[in-house]
Formats: C-alpha cells, sequence, structure tokens
C-alpha cells in the first residue's frame, strides 16, 4: 500500500474528499487551513466538483455547511478554534436541528498560542453542545476519522466535531488511503420540520438530543477510537487522549505497566472509564488543552479517587504538552529547567521589508505626534505585529473586526482621536457590521482599512472583499467624500500624513484604505 | 536505525524545504517519519524549527525530547543555539555560519561563532559562498544538507535520488546542480571532521 506523506491538516482533507465529501466551508485560521487548501488542490476534489471557495467568515461557512446538510449531501467546516465562537451560534442550533447528510465541524486548537489569542478547548464546545466529538492522537487517525466520520453523523443524526491542536494539523506523517466513498445524492430530511426552529419544534428536537445522549455513549464504548490497554500494575491507571497518547508512547519505559485508557471519541465511554476508575488506586489523566476529564472525574468536591492532572499541577496548565512533561508527570520527577544559551536573543516576527502596512504605520505614528491623546485600535492579521517596536502603535487586539467597534466605544466615552486599524479580511469577516454601527450614531472615529488584496497572515487565500471596499462602505453610509484611497508608499508619505490628518479632523466616520498589494503573494504570483 | 533532527532558521529561510527532501528519501525507503512544521506568525521573519524524527521502527511523539537530538540543522548560527537543550550528548550541530540580522541587538558574530564552537560536535559552513561557487546561492539549504549527510544515519543515495525527484520537473540543469551543491556541503564537511 502506498504511504503519502501528509500534515495531518492534509490527511483530514484527503479523508474527507475520499469519505463522500461534497462540500468545504471554511475561513482560514492557522492552524487549519491548509485543509481547505489541499481540497482546492486536489484533482479527485475537482473532479467531483467539491465546493472548496473560502467563505467570508466561520459563521456563514458554518450555516452554508448545514444548508448542503439539509439538501443530504456531506459537508466540512473548517476552522481556528476562535473561529467557533464565530460560528457559534449556527454550531449550538445545529446540534438542535440535527443532520440530513453528515457534517463535520473541524476545529483547530492552538494550546501554546503559537498563532493565536487563546487557548481554548474545542472539546467544551462538543459538550456544551451535547454532540459527539473526535479526536485523532496521529494522522492515520486524522485520516481515518475523516473518513468515517461522516457515516458517524449521518448514523448518529447530529453534527460529529472533530478537534485537533497545532502539533498535530502541522506534523506531517504517512497515510494509507481508503476506497474513495461515493457522494450522496440530493435528498431532504423525512421530518420537513427538522430545521425549522420554532420553539415547538426546537423543544421536540431538544428532547430528542437529550435522550440520545446514551446512544452516544453506547457509540463510544464501541468506538474503534477508544481503546483499552490492561496493565498488571493497577496503583495508577492513565488516560491519554489525543495526541498525548503518543507524548505518553515516548516515554514507555515510565508506564511501569499501568493500565491505559485511550480516548479519541466524547463522550467519554463510561464502561472503560468506570473500569480504570475502579480497578486502579490512582488515575493520572493526560490531556492536551483545559482539564476536561480531570474535571468530570475528579467531581464537584473532588473526594473520588486520587486524580492527578493539569489540576494538582502534575501537567502544567498553561500551554501545549510535549514528551518532558509527559514524563515529569509519570516519574514524579520535576522537569529539568530548559537552559538556552544566554547569548541567544529573542527573535520575534515582523513586518516584511517593503510591507504596505509598515509604510502605513509611518505615517499613522507621524501624524498622532501631534495628538498625544489618541488611541489606535488593532485587529488580528500581520498588521498586528504594529504592536511591536519600531511601530509600538496599536493599543488593542482583541477578536476579528474589534478594532472598529473598540474605537466606537472608545470615542463614545470620549476618546479622540479614536482610530481602528484592520485589515481587509478582516474587514469583510467581522468589521462590516460594526462600522455601520458607527455610521448609525456618526462616531467620530477614523478607520484604516490597510488592503493588501489578500489573506495575507494565513499564507494568501483569496479575500472576500476584494474589489468592493469602497463601494461596501458608501452602501452602508459612509460618506464617499470621507473614503479616501491611497497607495501606501515611501514616495507618497506627505500625501497620507496629510490625509490622514483630514480625516482624523473630520467629525464623523472616515474610511482611509492604503491598498498595495502582499509583497508575499506577488512573489508567488511572479514564480508561477 | 533512529535519527531525530532539528531543523532551525529564520521564517522565510527555507527550512521547510530541507525536510522536504529528508521526508522524500526516507517515506521512498519506507521508514518511519514525523516531522513537526511551523506555520503561521512566526513565518514572518521570526525563529522557527522544525522536529523531525525518522526512524525504521514506528515513531510515538511528533515533539523531539530534551536531550534527545541527533542532529541540529540550521541555517542560521544564533538559531542553532535556541535548540541546544535538546542535543544529546554526542549530538552533532551543523550550521550556516552566515548571522541573519533582522534584530536591533543581535549579538556580536564572533561571539555567536564561539558559542557554537564551544559545542563538542559542530560544523561551521558558509553555505553561501559554497553554494556560490556551484552556481547558485538559492542552492544554500542544499549546501547544508550535504554537510549533514555524514550525520543523517540515512544513505546519501537516499537524499540523492529525492533530490532527483524533487527536482525533476525543473530540468535536468537544475537537478545537477544541486547533486553539485549537496556533493560541495559533504565534501566540505568531511574535510572540517578529519581538520
Amino acid at each position: 500500500m502506498q504511504k503519502l506523506l501528509l500534515l495531518a491538516d492534509e490527511a483530514i482533507a484527503l479523508g474527507a474528499i475520499d469519505g463522500g465529501l461534497s462540500g468545504v466551508y471554511a475561513y482560514p485560521g492557522t492552524p487549519s487551513t491548509e485543509i481547505t487548501e489541499f481540497i482546492q488542490m486536489n484533482r479527485d476534489a475537482q473532479a467531483r466538483g467539491i465546493h472548496s471557495r473560502w467563505c467570508t467568515n466561520e459563521k456563514t461557512a458554518m450555516e452554508a455547511a448545514v444548508g448542503m446538510s439539509f439538501a443530504g449531501k456531506r459537508s466540512l467546516v473548517c476552522m481556528k478554534h476562535v473561529g467557533l465562537n464565530v460560528a457559534a451560534d449556527p454550531f449550538m442550533n445545529s446540534a438542535i436541528t440535527g443532520v440530513n447528510g453528515g457534517v463535520l465541524v473541524l476545529s483547530a486548537d492552538d494550546p501554546s498560542m503559537h498563532s493565536s489569542q487563546n487557548e481554548q478547548d474545542s472539546r467544551y464546545y462538543a459538550k456544551f453542545a451535547l454532540i459527539p466529538s473526535l479526536e485523532p492522537s496521529n494522522q492515520q487517525e486524522a485520516y481515518d476519522m475523516a473518513y468515517y466520520g461522516f457515516e458517524l453523523s449521518e448514523k448518529l443524526g447530529r453534527p460529529i466535531l472533530l478537534r485537533i491542536t497545532t502539533r498535530l494539523a502541522h506534523s506531517r506523517s504517512g497515510v494509507v488511503r481508503k476506497e474513495m466513498m461515493s457522494q450522496n445524492k440530493t435528498s431532504f430530511p423525512n421530518n420537513p420540520k427538522q430545521f425549522i426552529l420554532l420553539p415547538a419544534i426546537a423543544k421536540k428536537n431538544y428532547a430528542d438530543l437529550l435522550a440520545s445522549q446514551s446512544k452516544y455513549v453506547d457509540n463510544s464504548e464501541n468506538s474503534p477510537f477508544n481503546t483499552y490497554y490492561d496493565g498488571d500494575n493497577k496503583k495508577r491507571g492513565i488516560i491519554a487522549c489525543g495526541v498525548t497518547y503518543n507524548y505518553l508512547m515516548e516515554n514507555k519505559e515510565l508506564i511501569n505497566g499501568s493500565p491505559i485508557l485511550k480516548i479519541g471519541q466524547y463522550p467519554l465511554p463510561r464502561k472503560q472509564v468506570e473500569r480504570i476508575m475502579t480497578e486502579c488506586e490512582s488515575i493520572l489523566v493526560i490531556e492536551e488543552g483545559y482539564p476536561l476529564i480531570e474535571e468530570m472525574l475528579k467531581g464537584f468536591l473532588g473526594k473520588s479517587l486520587k486524580i492527578n492532572g493539569k489540576l494538582d499541577g502534575t501537567l502544567p496548565r498553561q500551554g501545549e504538552l510535549n514528551p518532558d512533561s509527559v514524563a515529569s508527570a509519570l516519574s514524579g520527577k520535576k522537569a529539568e529547567p530548559v537552559v538556552i544559551p544566554e547569548i541567544v536573543r529573542m527573535r520575534p516576527p515582523a513586518l516584511c521589508q517593503g510591507c504596505g502596512h509598515r509604510d502605513m504605520y509611518e505615517a499613522l505614528n507621524a501624524v498622532l505626534k501631534q495628538y498625544p491623546e489618541a488611541k489606535v485600535f488593532g485587529d488580528i492579521g500581520c498588521y498586528t505585529l504594529g504592536a511591536l517596536p519600531p511601530y509600538g502603535a496599536i493599543s488593542s487586539c482583541l477578536d476579528m473586526g474589534a478594532s472598529i467597534t473598540m474605537a466606537k466605544g472608545a470615542s463614545d466615552a470620549g476618546v479622540f482621536p479614536a482610530v481602528a486599524v484592520i485589515g481587509d479580511s478582516t474587514f469583510t469577516h467581522s468589521g462590516i457590521t460594526g462600522l455601520l454601527d458607527a455610521v448609525n450614531e456618526n462616531a467620530n472615529i477614523t478607520v484604516v482599512i490597510s488592503d493588501n488584496l489578500t489573506t495575507a497572515m494565513t499564507g494568501g487565500q483569496d479575500s472576500a472583499g476584494t474589489g468592493k471596499l469602497e463601494a461596501i462602505c458608501e452602501g452602508i453610509g459612509v460618506k464617499k467624500e470621507h473614503i479616501r484611497v491611497l497607495v501606501p508608499l515611501k514616495k507618497n508619505f506627505e500625501e497620507m500624513t496629510s490625509v490622514i490628518k483630514e480625516e482624523i479632523e473630520y467629525q464623523g466616520v472616515s474610511v482611509i484604505i492604503p491598498r498595495r498589494e502582499c509583497l508575499q503573494t506577488l512573489k508567488r504570483k511572479k514564480k508561477q | 536505525m533512529k535519527t531525530d533532527i532539528i531543523l532551525s532558521g529564520v521564517g522565510g529561510q527555507g527550512i521547510l524545504s530541507i525536510a522536504t527532501i529528508i521526508g522524500e528519501a526516507a517515506l521512498k525507503n519506507n521508514l518511519y517519519m514525523k516531522q513537526s512544521e511551523v506555520h503561521g506568525m512566526s513565518q514572518r521573519g521570526g525563529d522557527v524549527q522544525s522536529n523531525l524524527r525518522i526512524s525504521d521502527a514506528p515513531i510515538s511523539s511528533d515533539l523531539i525530547p530534551l536531550k534527545k537530538c541527533d542532529l541540529i540543522l540550521s541555517l542560521e548560527p544564533m538559531e542553532a543555539l535556541r535548540y541546544l537543550p535538546y542535543l544529546s550528548e554526542n549530538g552533532w550541530i551543523v550550521t550556516s555560519s552566515a548571522p541573519f540580522k533582522n534584530i536591533p541587538n543581535y549579538p556580536e558574530d564572533s561571539d555567536v561563532i564561539n558559542e557554537v564552537k564551544k559545542v563538542k560536535n559542530s560544523v561551521l559552513i558558509d553555505v553561501e559562498a559554497i553554494a556560490k561557487e556551484v552556481g547558485n546561492t538559492r542552492c544554500s539549504n542544499i549546501v547544508l544538507l550535504g554537510a549533514a549527510l555524514p550525520y543523517l544515519g540515512i544513505p546519501a543515495e537516499y537524499i540523492e535520488d529525492a533530490i532527483k525527484t524533487i527536482f525533476a520537473r525543473k530540468g535536468e540543469e537544475i537537478v545537477n546542480m544541486n547533486l553539485a551543491a549537496l556533493n560541495a556541503g559533504r565534501g566540505e564537511s568531511i574535510n572540517r571532521f578529519h581538520d
């Protein structure tokens, strides 16, 4: 059998294609981006006409996926963990509607915040929505879970959450492919009211969801993704989930005959958990993210069996786990501190030399020197790096789109000048509605949409607003004469500073659009 | 056999292209392999690394434990030092000697070089100069890979074949230039070894 060398992201993409996928819906976000990119480039996906165009944000992606499911076909939604917050409304409610065609919701968590704002654990979302979830430990399982995930979703009638973390998403290993399943034909739900969440119908659906919980536990107990490895040494049982199982196995010599329960499917398999808790004197829980299982096993009073994990400091609460932190949990020996030679300096990421965002910040900073009270609210993208030296230009970065709304709130509180800096893709993702709020109240804010014609930070995906930004702003009600387009280049510095100053002085909403293509996408285009 | 490698450098230098070649060589020869990469924000000129593990037996962790790394292969000398806590007692550092200075507080060049030389098994190579001799500085990565050949734990022919496969669609000239770069790097490294 031929092995393919794939990132777990790519393995999920291929597993979904081979599992009969009809459409992937996603907004780029590290570490999930490569899934959709793989499907866009894949020949089989193209031959099958699988939908793979980027969506404007995770909410529109999730809703479109439910629409495809309504029509009987299999859909995949991909996002990074914080994207699931954006998609939370349709996600939670899709658990109530249930599915027709199978739906997989892929959420890629980022413990250690390699490229994120927080470490939230998507398994809680599955628990919150009362639906099953899957968590692969390696690239082959990632493939298998995507491959079988649609069938599971259709069998149980609910969307399934597939949770991965950065480490696995961006790690390559050999994967063996399975035979391609056929795609579903169009079919509509047997119950024509299934997707109408009027209270009377939603109540019935919710009752059904609650009644199905034991079925999901039963399915977990018989899942090939949950495995019990018995051992003679019952002093300690070990529960490991997803990628942490690898760190456990890396330390085979420290396992010492402990029984191991490997978890890959939730809700937790009750029988197996009961067995390990009954047979063993204590339990070590090794999980990536928050202490979800540990808290469940401990209970509110913590008076059960002795449970070691993240809550008692056996494992670190923050950051991703690794073979060394797991070794220390197993042996009880404190991990030696990692001593990097003193000469090694920090090397933080920075905006590329020649990037248009740099010219934008140069001009903005020059103008704001005249306004010591000015505050600049940032957003999420490459330009967030404007927070670092030499610019130190922004005071905030909360979530996608928050630059505009935070600037508005601060302006409401009396801050002047209140400036928002947002990228083109982030603007269409979540900035438009905030701008409408600002326009409706004629807030005194200046919005800089730094347009590099792409979604740059995640590697240059198409940006939903390309070619439409002025029209969008005007359509929302920003006055035409206060939508100012600039070319951010050194030679235009004077023009830029005078325009920025004019618009700051204007009492109302103004939008400045410095527009120049991202150097990285430009370089790639030239190569092709 | 089992070789644990940390590839390091600065975002944009192209450490992943080295990983791709080793990966191709490993897979084609039925070796197990896991390779953890860095994507996202740090690719914008920050420090980047990739953990690459090759073995003839199944591999568990995607990450290499502390003091277990056999080879630090680095496109930048200070970046090689960043992963020193992972280097095993008898492990090797093979690194480009050219500092990449995109931070204001980069240490004195000579201090960095001396710190690398303090490591028991270290090879410092001016990969760009050698690449230029061979024909093109774009082969610098391959020169570095060549210098690491004696410590990779897999036969040089595997790597040569992988280069042939990966660069095949770019034409024979490019393949030969990369093979020359590989050999030049290898020769340089062996010479150092006998110094």
